[in-house]
């Protein structure tokens, strides 16, 4: 990030012209208070543009992709297949890269059920040994992930360690919220096989430093998953330079439609592959006694795809686009550093998770000094304010800070300081009502 | 906002009967997964078939206000009265608590537990205020009760049938 895109934070008119693209964000909740959205890490809203591309679709172009010979097919299929060329373009990746799932739960569990599904006899005929033996994982060998995971790039690697007999490892997290690297080198190991890790914490909004994990994976040849939900949303990322060697998103953060997500991946690794969920579109020919498979990424796109919402994904990736990368970063990191000083003026709040503004993005949780987060989540939410409590699918991150669940604020490009002000202000009636603070 | 009754924090600031104690039935260990909230609950129970009566409840209890509120309102309910009472109470909580503001409750069956009625127009809060209720008939059953006589058992709601539960049954 370089200071001049630190500067680039939206200027009030530039906040309200974004603002007015998001028609949720005018209408008022629990008995006419405005809305003060602050849980976009969780899901985004979206803004007209990407619904009119939906609309749009639907009203002009809706058939089957890759099906049927008429005019509307033809056109479905053009705009699916535009709408993966945008998404490439926009993570600085190959279009054939593009793999459209449900969410990215989905493209995580690709990549696991491609290790135990390699298994099977006969899955990787024909693929090249040396990269065949990449994805042969068994007994004594490991599996790494962090403390830090969602449950989506958690869960997923403990059951492909239960089905193949591999050991799961993890790297731990600090008391101040960042990946513990101290022990790199005896955690990832001639062993490890893959390394599946997030690029920014959902709960503590920390930004790992890709580089120095996947250096160490190369140096001992596993592959690296990169869980990019909470990165691609708020920060520039190019799959070229992050150097990993698959990247998993969902649209539905990131102001595109839910039920898709993207799954990158390189390209000699995905055709080496096995097929995830098969059926339709997914097959190259398909006999009695058995099927040959299409390559990527229509191999893993087993059914009728959801173009609608790949139109409307592309129209996100626009306009964020539209709105500079490197903007929404600097805007996000006003409010970032405005909620956390806010935070610190107040001596019953602790923030979990660090608490400056360096390599940290805009989602930040905290606790209230003796009052459940259900409790503060329930009155910001009377004053309008919508945040997230619990433990975000991120239930062994909370075990490790030491806390049952938490409070969390997140941004996106629409959010304001006001609204950051709106949320301090909210919190501070908490302790009142509790009467923790006289 | 009608939640954060005056009776519903005093019962959360000083929860009543808490604590784990012995001799006990039964031991249930209840989980809401989506906030991470936990119970463990203890019944003891003396007497036999209709005269049966709740001896003791005692629980350690991680939660918001809600939750431990009511799991010190259940206690305060069901202790000293026989199990047919007891669950009926379960009973009356749980059609106020499920009835989205319409069932104000009745306080000769439930005490303070009327104090929970403005829960039920918060869905999201339902879990949190049944979460010591279902610890509690689950361990009735446990310790050999049966509950699926009872009106408790008619249509448990489906926002909380993802509630986990591990339990432990030992005699006293």
């Amino acid at each position: 990030m370089s200071d001049i895109a630190l500067g680039g934070a939206f200027t009030t008119q530039e906040s309200a012209a974004i603002r007015g693209d998001f028609a949720i964000l005018s209408r008022s909740i629990r008995g006419g208070r405005p809305l003060v959205y602050l849980d976009s890490a969780a899901t985004s809203h979206k803004p007209r543009q990407v619904l009119d591309a939906e609309r749009a679709f639907y009203e002009r172009h809706n058939s089957a992709v890759h099906r049927g010979a008429h005019q509307l097919a033809e056109e479905a299929t053009d705009a699916f297949e535009s709408a993966r060329e945008t998404v490439a373009r926009f993570i600085g990746a190959q279009t054939q890269e593009v793999v459209f799932t449900k969410n990215a739960t989905e493209a995580l569990n690709l990549v696991a059920y491609a290790f135990s599904n390699a298994r099977a006899a006969g899955s990787m005929d024909g693929v090249d040994a040396a990269v065949a033996a990449r994805f042969a994982l068994g007994e004594g060998d490991e599996i790494v992930i962090t403390e830090m995971e969602h449950h989506s790039n958690l869960v997923p690697w403990q059951e492909l360690a239960r089905r193949t007999g591999a050991t799961l490892r993890w790297i731990g997290v600090t008391d101040d919220g960042r990946l513990d690297l101290g022990d790199l080198d005896t955690v990832i190991t001639d062993r490890t096989k893959v390394v599946a890790f997030t690029h920014v914490s959902n709960v503590l909004g920390t930004i790992n430093p890709v580089a120095a994990i996947v250096d160490r994976a190369r140096a001992v040849g596993a592959l690296t998953v990169l869980d990019a939900c909470q990165s691609v949303p708020h920060l520039a990322v190019d799959v070229v330079d992050l150097g990993v060697d698959f990247l998993a998103f969902s649209g539905h953060k990131m102001f595109g439609p839910l039920g898709i997500g993207v799954l990158w991946g390189r390209y000699d690794l995905l055709k080496a592959m096995p097929p995830f969920l098969t059926g339709g579109s997914m097959i190259q020919d398909v006999r009695m006694e058995g099927s040959t498979y299409a390559d990527p990424p229509q191999r893993f796109e087993a059914g009728v795809p959801m173009a609608a919402q790949a139109v409307g994904l592309a129209a996100a990736c626009d306009y964020l686009t539209a709105l500079e990368m490197s903007r929404v970063t600097a805007h996000e990191h006003v409010l970032t550093k405005a909620l956390l000083a806010g935070l610190a003026r107040r001596p019953w709040v602790r923030v979990i998770g660090p608490v400056n503004g360096k390599d940290r993005s805009g989602a930040v949780s905290f606790v209230v000094d003796g009052i459940h987060p259900h409790d503060v989540g329930q009155i910001l939410d009377d004053a309008g304010v919508a945040v997230r409590v619990g433990h975000h699918c991120a239930w062994p991150l909370h075990r490790r800070m030491n806390v049952t669940a938490t409070t969390r604020a997140s941004f996106a490009a629409y959010n304001t300081v006001a609204e950051v002000e709106a949320l301090l202000t909210a919190l501070d009636r908490v302790p009142v009502i509790f009467g923790t603070v006289v | 906002m009608d939640l954060y009754q005056e009776i519903i924090l005093e019962h959360s600031k000083r929860p009543l009967h808490a604590g784990l104690r012995e001799p006990f039935n039964a031991q249930v260990h209840h989980i809401n997964p989506t906030c991470g909230d936990e119970v463990t609950l203890r019944v003891r129970l003396s007497g036999e078939g209709r005269s049966m009566v709740v001896a003791d409840v005692s629980y350690d209890a991680v939660g918001c206000s809600i939750s431990t509120a009511s799991i010190s309102v259940l206690t305060d309910e069901v202790i000293g009265h026989s199990v047919q009472e007891a669950l009926s109470s379960f009973a009356a909580m749980r059609r106020m608590l499920t009835s989205k503001g319409a069932d104000p409750g009745d306080e000769d069956e439930i005490g303070d537990g009327v104090a929970f009625a403005g829960v039920s127009k918060y869905p999201a809060r339902v879990k949190c205020a049944l979460l010591g209720w279902m610890a509690f008939t689950d361990a009735l059953s446990q310790a050999g009760v049966d509950v699926s006589a009872t009106p408790a058992s008619t249509s448990v709601p489906s926002a909380l049938s993802n509630t986990t539960t591990s339990n432990t049954t030992e005699s006293s």
